[in-house]
């Protein structure tokens, strides 16, 4: 449904792409994880038809995006990373407009679109409001029904988390989730855990390149070379690590706090070991209280450390 | 052609929305209002020559000026503000070519110019009540006003296809439209080379003959090209995305 072929993107002298190659079928969420700057959202902007690739081909739903560039577009709902709303206008009237230039004739085929849009959505309550006058996480919802009108089969959502609070987040997730069922969705991040809440496969762009590209557990594993995990207990920090160094699996510990109680301490442990049962058996062995045994996601950064420099010796 | 007219209805819908419209179509209805009402009484206290040269003439020059003031105004947000609210981008994504977005923003704001000239027909209406007189020399004043404004428009879209801020969208049209009004006023200061292209691109001289109740298609051929030269550059700058990048 949305599929690159070898795209190629040069800025001035700056390559933001190089041949980043990806398909994404009906049915499925494909999530794209990387770094700011990695060339997301210029990927993003050649799907979307906003402007041609240097080198390679896009397409949507089989139509060429520079030969064909109408009927592609008219297949693909965008949704940029800003949200791009004119303020002075009503939800219907936005939804009107765009539907309009998808191509929906006035009427009830119109009519019947933006309904869709909207019960999917849930902008019942506010259709008639200026958006100007929405909360954020109001205007997000009307971007993303903004897509769906026309009934576009495939969707590009740029980081549609970003700048939410974390109930806005888990909505907009839970959306994205809907829409995965019957359409292609193409979704980027730069948060792990986003995407291997909502995808069913993850492509992984790096400096402008595909880095990896496969279902998001394999890759999580992948990316998580190593695993850390915070333990609370009441002892003071340093007998907590000189306890948790002897547990078989333990890499390696470090106090977090002073020398007061309760005590914390990060432990680095070997990939494919969970060691939070050895870890809390030798506690309480010592005789301690345990209070909290927390497995710490590596950062997206730490885990493209690991991914760029390859396994470590 | 239909997806133009959705676009121009929608920024319609935005300028009316919202004060802008309401005001600028305000400031030009007061100041026309005030320039006929000057004009007019200066043409019958000192009377000098017909009413074409008397007294329209000198009422469409000052039309003008107010055209020039208040049209960059007109065209400044309707693509700026679209780069900088993102929603140029997505207007990108739809099935609606550059050249339909163009077309319904001029014709957005076409339709705004064309109300507030409308405005200005009220005196002309009520002094042909109480005096009756010749109306072609008015109508060619006219037809000079709709022409130049269309050219404003073009250039004010092409400045806002460029600039993200509004403010530098107005000063470019303020810049481009008041250096070509008057590059020919001192002679003196160009070449005698040169001499002929700057008198033959300015605007002072086009719309005099307009003004004075005379129409040359030549002045309505150069207004024409004076407008597709700008939507043209428009044009070329929406299209610059393919290498400049959207931001």
């Amino acid at each position: 449904m949305i599929e690159a072929r070898q795209l190629t993107k040069r800025f001035g002298g700056r390559t933001a792409i190089d041949g980043v190659t990806l398909r994404v079928a009906r049915g499925e969420v494909v999530g794209f994880l990387g770094p700011n700057g990695a060339g997301k959202s210029t990927t993003f902007r050649i799907l979307a038809g906003i402007f041609p690739p240097d080198a390679g081909t896009a397409s949507i739903d089989g139509l060429d995006l520079e030969r064909e560039p109408l009927a592609a577009r008219r297949r693909l709902g965008y949704v940029p990373e800003r949200p791009a709303l004119q303020h002075d206008l009503t939800v219907d009237d936005q939804l009107a407009f765009v539907a309009a230039l998808r191509d929906v004739p006035a009427g009830a085929a119109r009519r019947e679109t933006m309904e869709h849009a909207i019960a999917r959505t849930g902008l019942a309550d506010v259709r008639r409001r200026r958006i100007g006058a929405l909360s954020r996480g109001f205007r997000q919802r009307v971007s993303l029904a903004t897509a769906l009108v026309g009934d576009p089969p495939a969707l590009l959502l740029d980081e549609p988390t970003v700048g939410l609070d974390p109930a806005q987040s888990a909505e907009t997730r839970r959306f994205v989730r809907e829409f995965g069922r019957d359409h292609a969705v193409f979704v980027s991040s730069h948060i792990l855990a986003d995407v291997e809440a909502l995808c069913d496969r993850v492509v992984v762009l790096h400096r402008g390149r595909v880095l990896a590209d496969g279902d998001p557990a394999t890759l999580a594993a992948r990316l998580r070379r190593t695993s850390y995990v915070d333990v609370e207990a009441a002892a003071p920090a340093e007998r907590l690590a000189g306890i948790l160094a002897s547990v078989a699996g333990v890499l390696g510990t470090a106090p977090l706090a002073g020398p007061s109680e309760p005590g914390r301490c990060r432990v680095e442990v070997a990939l494919g070991h969970d060691v939070r049962p050895a870890i809390a058996a030798a506690i309480a062995a010592a005789g301690i209280g345990l209070f909290a045994l927390v497995p710490v996601e590596p950062s997206l950064e730490e885990a493209f450390l690991a991914l760029t420099e390859g396994p470590r010796a | 052609m239909k997806k133009a007219l959705a676009i121009c209805r929608r920024d319609l819908g935005i300028m009316f929305g919202g004060p802008l419209a309401w005001t600028l179509i305000g400031a030009f209805t007061f100041l026309s209002g005030y320039f006929f009402y000057s004009d007019l009484t200066f043409y019958v206290l000192f009377g000098g020559g017909g009413l074409p040269t008397g007294l329209w003439r000198y009422v469409f020059l000052h039309y003008r000026l107010v055209a020039m003031l208040v049209v960059p105004l007109v065209t400044m947000r309707l693509l700026a503000e679209e780069r900088k609210l993102g929603t140029l981008e997505l207007m990108w994504s739809l099935p609606v070519r550059d050249r339909e977005v163009l077309g319904g923003k001029f014709l957005a704001a076409a339709i705004v110019y064309v109300i507030m000239l409308a405005g200005t027909a009220v005196g002309p209406a009520v002094l042909f009540v109480l005096h009756p007189f010749a109306v072609g020399p008015v109508l060619a004043g006219y037809l000079g006003m709709v022409l130049l404004g269309f050219g404003f428009i073009a250039c004010g879209l092409a400045a806002s296809a460029i600039a993200e801020n509004q403010v530098v969208s107005a000063m470019l049209t303020y810049g481009v439209i008041v250096f070509l009004w008057f590059a020919s006023t001192n002679e003196a200061a160009i070449g005698e080379g040169v001499a002929w292209i700057v008198v033959g691109l300015s605007l002072f001289d086009r719309f005099s003959g307009f003004a004075q109740g005379v129409v040359d298609l030549r002045d309505v051929v150069f207004f024409a090209a004076f407008a597709a030269l700008f939507l043209f550059l428009a044009l070329q700058t929406l299209g610059a995305r393919a290498w400049r990048g959207v931001a």
